[in-house]
């Protein structure tokens, strides 16, 4: 058993538990807070996979972007209401099933596919050649990127302002 | 050594916890929130295969994913919160204004 080893199945496990507990916990506020969890879970897979970039940009992003969001506006909601919002769910037998068979369906595929099981020699510094293919052959989505983000934060601005 | 399946299946099961979320949650926020498990898995899938294949795009697709999902959870909470502002309820079963 190989560090890395351990590690992955320390992940893997705090991962499903926490993805779990995200669709299954009434309380909104604690279905965020397992998210976060299931978020830096993730990172850690990332670092697993030796991208520490991706799992710094993971943590600043997701588990400190996305989780604020989502944490401000169910306290506006909360607020706006007056009252704590509880989350019920419907159709859990349905949702189990489709859910099941769409992992069926995939765990029966990659059992067929022919897949590496063991992984090429690291780059010698992946952060550098990312950066490099980010301003190289990627420059253009870069851009447009950029576009995408000041496109979404004026509509998330005009959708969510006041009335006046 | 942990090989490419292991990683595909944690993202297949991920991904499939994602849309039990998406399927029975009532609650707008927590439909998003299933959503953003699923993407997750996807960035997980993206990175095993650009790791195991020793190749850097399925990194540089995946920042932009993140940063693409990041911009949708802003939009999405926004909308619910006007949504809210109008309707005093997230619940997804009772924003039929546009059924016929």
């Amino acid at each position: 058993m190989t560090l890395e080893t351990v590690g992955f199945w320390v992940v893997a496990v705090v991962l499903l538990a926490s993805s779990l507990a995200v669709v299954l916990t009434p309380n909104l506020f604690h279905a965020v807070l397992y998210l976060a969890a299931a978020l830096v879970a993730t990172g850690v897979i990332f670092l697993l996979l030796e991208q520490p970039f991706l799992f710094a940009v993971q943590l600043l992003l997701y588990a400190g972007g996305v989780v604020t969001i989502v944490v401000f506006a169910i306290m506006l909601t909360e607020r706006l209401i007056g009252e704590r919002i509880r989350q019920t769910s419907r159709h859990l037998v349905n949702g189990a099933i489709v859910a099941a068979a769409v992992f069926t369906g995939i765990a029966g595929f990659l059992l067929q596919a022919p897949l590496a099981t063991v992984r090429p020699q690291p780059a010698a510094d992946a952060t550098v050649a990312v950066g490099r293919a980010l301003v190289g052959p990627f420059a253009v989505t870069f851009e447009l990127l950029g576009v995408l983000l000041v496109t979404a934060l004026l509509g998330a601005l005009y959708f969510a302002r006041g009335e006046e | 050594m942990i090989g490419l399946p292991s990683y595909l299946v944690l993202a297949a099961l991920v991904f499939s916890i994602g849309l039990f979320g998406v399927l029975t949650r009532r609650n707008a926020v927590g439909i998003l929130l299933g959503i953003e498990l699923m993407l997750n898995a996807v960035n997980i899938n993206l990175v095993a295969f650009a790791r195991f294949n020793g190749d850097l795009i399925g990194v540089v697709f995946t920042l932009f994913t993140i940063s693409i999902t990041v911009a949708e959870v802003a939009v999405g909470l926004a909308i619910v919160i006007a949504i809210f502002r109008v309707r005093r309820t997230v619940e997804a079963d009772r924003l039929d204004l546009l059924r016929g």
